[in-house]
């Protein structure tokens, strides 16, 4: 088990950051929520170009990077923490699933499908993400029904659907500009991550992998489980590097700002309260090496290690925010201040996989 | 030999030699000699002290070897918790900053079980502002010194052979700046030992009295005035130590823990899931944070002050644990088992964990002023000579 990084890690994280500060600091980031696409195109392109997020995962047969989920989270984690807009996330999810489709299935959609993602071209979205994805039905090559939200919905080339079908769940991929589809973008809590509803009416779509047997008979029922188990880490780790943000922004404020003649971290109230942030961040941490390191090489224990990242990490970064956010005082509670921005990030991360409770049932089957 | 190699033997060994019978921290009282006599095995065997130099007795090996041990030992209880102080605290301060002669009296000792240690630091009017302590230390004529004053809350003392002592050696300089650390004979002639009940209705601490106590040459740890220093080394080892477990019983023996939990509570019950679930959550998040913890240890990565954190948690765990865990099992968990224990046990002994090592509050001065470097309180004793401060409850 390997819970802290190694100097490859370290100089990814090094290399995601400072590109982030330049090419994305916050005052850029409410530039591009507020734009017309949300996000600034020119610094994804790039984001995938010199640093290859979006591939990184995806195998270099298929023109990814061929990196492991433990680095993937080291660059999420930056990602999350820069609050960075648009659609590398959702993107990123689309890559986990048509890998480990990939890895599985002998379909000559994935070969297809891949390499765009990994060069950046493409970009895509996988819906639902909730537990509960029952919303669409799939029968002779179309797909009919409606997912509420959708991550980067409307921005998206390429939407992977998890569909219902006569013989269980299986993973479609949907063009941006096929008949019957329609894309509603909708004003969400977060600002800096848009979403859209999305209804499928007879919308021609290409089978990608079922999660019942595939083209030689395998049973492979557990691909679309462990896709989803590595979406669970991959966003537990954005939400570590939300949570790590919070902390520091308070932590900086508490030491500079005065009330009563003295600064406000030097009361105890406010740095016993920062002290368990540090403790939450401590154990957040842990918690999503953890679950990267199972990701890659013990795949036994991935379903609890990302069924436990959901139940703690996701609780955790919001109560983060959410007390970063009251410890600012007043201008916390400003539009002008970026305080709000982490709190919403991480009230939609917490819910974007289903209600939390979700997790924590889930863990309850592995582990009670 | 290679680490599943040594991890095999490992628990050979352990299952060979463990005593069968749950060896309960608080039980040790009665079986002293049992410890000792296992904790002789334990060194022989070359499982104590791993990663302590081997110059000085220790088996000079890596935190890996440690680990692999420490997992194995975690399955068992080993009945070694008379000797947690000494080899959590007052050990690897020797180890740290004791004199070589220091070192060749003790370590490899302490390591065989033949010397059982104790902690004498907390007073009647100083726990967590242990700076404040009044036991005063003069110099004899031999070079050595006389100590008098009292001590109390001291684990495992009414076994000790030594402690670890801070005495108070210049009272016209700040509080911080007059203390000295001193080990000092527990058998000498002039300290009394006295074993206070405490709420779990055993004595796992003492009261202790020193009356002209003489302490021979050569007994300083670190500086003369210097012990503050020292202090802070012995107290970074015992929050790690605490959050680490050692001399603690395994999860076999924790009758709080979810496997015990499992045959006392109806698993099917969507509420009594929910709880079950937050305490394997919280379990997990503290362990996997400690493994964290020591694998930047073996990295080079001192942890520091991040052992407060640890500590904290784990404090707040056992409180919740036990908590919820007589609250699932419900008015039958009311019953001491044979022996003191049972959830009853837990229950009594939860707040110790809270207490001793530091309480809460300090852990969390500690996280913010040493690990987010926040701004310090306001102090009204930080440059005033000790012998002008109101300490305790004086007012
Ligand atoms: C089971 C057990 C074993 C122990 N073993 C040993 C031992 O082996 N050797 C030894 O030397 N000591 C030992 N102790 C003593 C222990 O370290 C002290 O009890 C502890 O540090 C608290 O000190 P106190 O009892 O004087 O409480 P006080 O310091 O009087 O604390 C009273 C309350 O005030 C709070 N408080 C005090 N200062 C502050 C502050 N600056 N900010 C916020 N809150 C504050 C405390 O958190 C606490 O809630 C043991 C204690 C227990 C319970």
């Amino acid at each position: 088990m390997m819970l802290i990084l190694s100097p490859e890690q370290r100089e990814l994280r090094a290399a995601v950051r400072s590109f982030l500060a330049a090419a994305s600091p916050l005052a850029k980031v409410r530039q591009d929520m507020e734009s017309p696409d949300g996000y600034d195109r020119a610094v994804y392109r790039r984001l995938n170009g010199e640093l290859g997020l979006s591939g990184l995962i995806v195998p270099e047969e298929h023109g990814g990077a061929g990196a492991g989920h433990a680095d993937l989270a080291v660059a999420l984690e930056e990602t999350g923490a820069a609050l960075l807009p648009g659609p590398l996330l959702a993107t990123v999810f689309a890559a986990i699933v048509l890998t480990e489709a990939a890895a599985t299935y002998d379909g000559q959609a994935v070969k297809e499908l891949l390499p765009g993602i990994a060069a950046g071209t493409t970009v895509a979205t996988l819906a639902p993400l909730s537990g509960d994805r029952g919303g669409v039905t799939a029968s002779g090559g179309t797909l009919t029904g409606q997912i509420p939200v959708a991550p980067n919905g409307a921005e998206a080339d390429l939407l992977l659907v998890v569909a219902r079908t006569g013989e269980g769940e299986a993973l479609y991929a949907v063009e941006a500009g096929a008949p019957g589809l329609s894309r509603t973008p909708l004003t969400t809590l977060d600002p800096t991550r848009r979403q859209a509803r999305l209804t499928f009416d007879g919308t021609p779509a290409r089978l990608v992998a079922t999660g019942g047997l595939d083209v030689n008979g395998d049973a492979h029922g557990h691909v679309l489980a462990r896709a989803f188990d590595l979406v669970s880490v991959a966003l537990a780790a954005e939400q570590l590097g939300v949570l790590r943000a919070g902390l520091d922004a308070i932590v900086a404020y508490s030491r500079i700002r005065v009330a009563f003649g003295r600064q406000i971290g030097s009361y105890q109230a406010v740095k016993h309260r920062l002290a368990d942030m540090h403790c939450k961040l401590e154990q957040a941490d842990a918690i999503v090496r953890f679950a990267a390191w199972a990701a890659d090489e013990s795949p036994g224990e991935l379903p609890e290690a990302a069924a436990l990242a959901q139940a703690y990490v996701g609780r955790a970064c919001f109560e983060v925010a959410r007390d970063h956010l009251l410890l600012h005082g007043g201008v916390g509670f400003t539009w002008e201040h970026d305080a709000h921005l982490y709190y919403k990030r991480a009230k939609s991360d917490e819910v974007l996989l289903g209600p939390p409770r979700t997790h924590r049932a889930r863990l309850a089957e592995l582990v009670i | 030999m290679d680490l599943e190699e040594y991890r095999r033997q490992a628990r050979d060994w352990l299952a060979a030699n463990v005593p069968g019978a749950p060896a309960e921290g608080s039980a040790a009282e009665d079986g002293v000699a049992t410890a000792r006599e296992f904790m002789a095995r334990l060194y022989d065997a070359g499982y104590s002290g791993i990663t302590w130099p081997a110059e000085w007795g220790g088996q000079g090996l890596t935190q890996a070897e440690d680990r692999a041990f420490a997992a194995e030992a975690a399955r068992v209880s080993l009945p070694i918790y008379v000797f947690s102080i000494g080899l959590g605290m007052c050990g690897p301060t020797l180890v740290d900053l004791g004199t070589p002669e220091q070192k060749a009296r003790h370590i490899r000792r302490l390591l065989r079980g033949e010397e059982i240690w104790c902690q004498l630091f907390s007073e009647p009017g100083a726990g967590s502002d242990v700076a404040a302590l009044q036991t005063r230390a003069v110099p004899a004529d031999d070079g050595g010194w006389i100590v008098n004053g009292q001590k109390v809350w001291t684990s495992v003392a009414q076994h000790a052979d030594y402690g670890l002592l801070l005495a108070r050696t210049d009272v016209e300089v700040p509080k911080h700046k007059g203390l000295t650390m001193l080990i000092v004979d527990m058998h000498a002639p002039g300290v009394t030992v006295r074993p206070l009940k405490d709420m779990t209705g055993r004595a796992h601490f003492n009261e202790i009295f020193f009356d002209d106590v003489h302490i021979a040459p050569g007994s300083v740890v670190g500086e003369v005035n210097g012990g503050w220093s020292s202090a802070v080394t012995t107290l970074l080892h015992e929050r790690l130590s605490i959050s680490s477990g050692v001399g603690m019983s395994g999860p076999r023996d924790n009758p709080a823990s979810l496997d015990a939990l499992r045959e006392v509570v109806d698993v099917q019950d969507p509420l009594v899931r929910d709880q079950l679930v937050e305490l394997h959550i919280r379990s997990r998040a503290l362990a996997l944070f400690n493994a964290k913890l020591s694998q930047e240890t073996k990295a080079g990565i001192f942890p520091g002050a991040r052992g407060s954190a640890a500590k904290l948690l784990l404090a707040e765990l056992t409180n919740f644990q036990a908590d919820l865990a007589v609250s699932l099992a419900g008015p039958q968990a009311l019953a001491y088992e044979p022996g003191g224990g049972g959830l009853a046990g837990a229950i009594a002994l939860a707040p110790a964990m809270s207490l001793g090592g530091g309480t809460n509050e300090i852990m969390r001065n500690i996280i913010g002023d040493r690990v987010l470097n926040l701004p310090p309180e306001p102090r009204a004793d930080k440059n005033v000579p000790f012998k002008d401060l109101k300490v305790g409850t004086q007012s």
